[in-house]
């Protein structure tokens, strides 16, 4: 079992949710995060006076999927949510202990 | 106490009885509609009018906390219902008095406390609702100026003392046929619906309290420079500005106090237009300087052209309201980055849109009055500026008018905060201005299902 947490950009959630449901994980858990990367923001402006906005919204899906699905589904992500500009994000991937699906108690591969 | 009580109710008893007896008075209103069959249209058309104007609290609530932090729209709320309901209270027992009773030497009234006697009258409580609306625009646009960092005691003390002096004897210098109104020039100092008796009033009033307040934390960096504290929601403050803009239809047109002006149609397409000039002046403005099409700029823009007209809207053309519009909504950039410069924060805009706006349209009658019309009726004097062959007369007038104006406002605003400052402090305290006033000044967060960033 291994969980991958990417942080993409807002616009791109959509998109990401499909490919994820097409590659048989519609379950996932989405967080409205704000950070930024080595671009470090960028400029706003509000009545005639320019501001900087250091941390960006972008939003954060995590996912426990089976070893053998992770690559694809780094892949989909990857592919869907990469525009080329700054700004992207990251896709992490972390190893699991251990899952449980609290309903039935179902524990492990099964559980996910 | 109770003796102080007896005392005033036997004051008060006595005052009303001199009034009966002075005056006849109609409160049904039988005898006024017998003796002019056309008057019910001018009631309508002056009470609709009022409401609209009444309605401008919302749109004043709505701009304001649209450009300020979520973590002060309660307070932001309870200023802006607040300073109504102590206008009206005010307004009635002594403000409306003072401001439209009989004129002595000049300088104030002197009957109709508590519309009593011979106020209870339909003709005069419809002069009271006129008023009293304009005076509450006048003690709402100062929570602008302060906002985020006043203590909610010091504005009660603030909106009580502008209904009871600062508003209605500058108000009566002009309109209850006072001193101004009365100066030996043009045709005396004229405020058709009152940039200066309500705009530059309140906007040098708030001028005073972002003084002696202080920037906001945050406002200006450690090397003094002027920061951005953008606003939690333009869309409240293009509502806002909605609001106002309609409210003005009413503000404007309707203070010709009669139906029976035809004059209403000419002042209603200048006060758009200026609003419209107004707005494209600053957009266009901010757009040469930062090259973004600024929105909290335009519609500042649009409020300072609606200001800078209110005081000629009756007298001039409509290329004279587009020229007002245009030079209000330059003004108002300006101005902005001005008080900036100095260290002064102003978070909503307020001195910009409203003192230096108000000040601007009581000049621009002395230019632009083309001589078509008097004082709230067709015959003389009429009113003639400077550009249609009437000679500075008249914009000497305005200079007057809006140079006690100003020393006025600003004066006694200065002394208000000052006293209150000395007394009990008018600054919330640091951990407060902080957290925002919401929950330390009335525990109730504005937006309690909503995630908000408090910065």
């Amino acid at each position: 079992m291994k969980k991958i947490e990417a942080v993409i950009r807002v616009e791109k959630l959509d998109d990401v949710m499909d490919t994820l449901e097409k590659l048989g994980y519609p379950g996932m858990t989405v967080t409205r995060v704000e950070g930024h990367g080595r671009q470090k923001g960028l400029v706003e402006q509000f009545r005639g006076r320019e501001f900087k906005v250091e941390l960006l919204p972008k939003v954060k899906i995590e996912i426990i999927a089976h070893e053998k699905d992770v690559d694809k589904i780094v892949e989909g992500i990857y592919r869907t949510s990469r525009t080329g500009e700054i700004g992207d994000g990251k896709i992490f991937v972390y190893p699991v202990d251990n899952a449980m699906r609290i309903r039935t108690g179902e524990k492990g591969d099964s559980a996910l | 106490m109770r003796k102080k009580l007896f005392g005033l109710l036997c004051v008060i008893f006595l005052i009303s009885l001199a009034g009966t007896l002075a005056f006849a008075q109609d409160p049904a209103g039988a005898k006024t509609l017998e003796a002019n069959p056309s008057a019910p249209v001018d009631y309508v058309w002056i009470l609709v009018c009022a409401f609209l104007v009444f309605f401008m609290q919302a749109g004043f609530a709505m701009v304001e906390t649209g450009f300020c932090r979520a973590k002060n729209a309660t307070n932001l709320m309870a200023k802006n219902t607040i300073d109504f309901v102590i206008a009206s209270l005010f307004f009635m027992a002594f403000g409306f008095a003072i401001m439209m009773g009989q004129d002595f030497k000049g300088l104030f009234g002197t009957t109709g406390w508590f519309l009593h006697g011979s106020e209870y009258d339909v003709g005069r409580y419809l002069m009271f609702f006129w008023q009293l609306v304009f005076a509450g625009t006048a003690a709402t646009i100062v929570s602008g100026a302060v906002a985020e960092r006043l203590k909610f005691p010091a504005y009660l003390i603030y909106s009580a003392v502008v209904s009871l002096i600062i508003y209605p004897l500058y108000g009566h210098w002009v309109w209850g046929g006072g001193w101004l109104s009365k100066l030996p020039f043009g045709a005396g100092h004229v405020d058709f619906a009152g940039s200066g008796v309500v705009h530059t009033v309140g906007g040098f009033v708030g001028l005073a309290g972002a003084v002696l307040l202080g920037p906001r934390f945050g406002k200006f960096g450690k090397d003094g420079r002027p920061k951005a504290i953008p606003g939690h929601s333009i869309t409240l403050a293009a509502l806002g500005t909605f609001i106002l803009w309609f409210g003005w239809f009413g503000f404007n047109p309707g203070s010709t106090f009669s139906a029976h002006q035809l004059r209403i149609a000419v002042i209603a397409v200048n006060t758009n237009l200026a609003a419209a000039a107004g707005a494209a002046a600053a957009l266009l403005l901010v757009f040469a300087k930062t090259k973004k099409w600024d929105v909290g700029m335009m519609l500042n823009g649009c409020l300072a052209g609606l200001v800078a007209v209110t005081a000629p809207c009756a007298w001039v053309e409509a290329w004279a309201a587009v020229v007002i519009g245009l030079i209000a909504g330059i003004l108002v950039v300006l101005s902005v980055y001005f008080w900036e410069a100095r260290g002064v924060d102003d978070p909503v805009g307020a001195v910009s849109v409203h003192a230096i706006n108000g000040v601007w349209g009581l000049i621009s009658v002395g230019l632009f009055a083309d001589g078509t019309y008097g004082l709230g009726n067709t015959g003389a004097p009429l009113v003639k500026g400077l550009f249609y062959g009437g000679g500075t007369s008249q914009l000497i007038a305005q200079l007057i008018g809006a140079g006690t104006c100003v020393l006025w406002a600003l004066g006694l605003g200065l002394v208000l905060f000052k006293v209150m400052d000395l007394w009990f402090g008018i600054r919330v305290s640091p951990e407060e201005e902080l957290k925002g006033l919401d929950i330390p000044e009335h525990g109730t967060p504005a937006y309690p299902n909503f995630y908000t960033m408090n910065g």
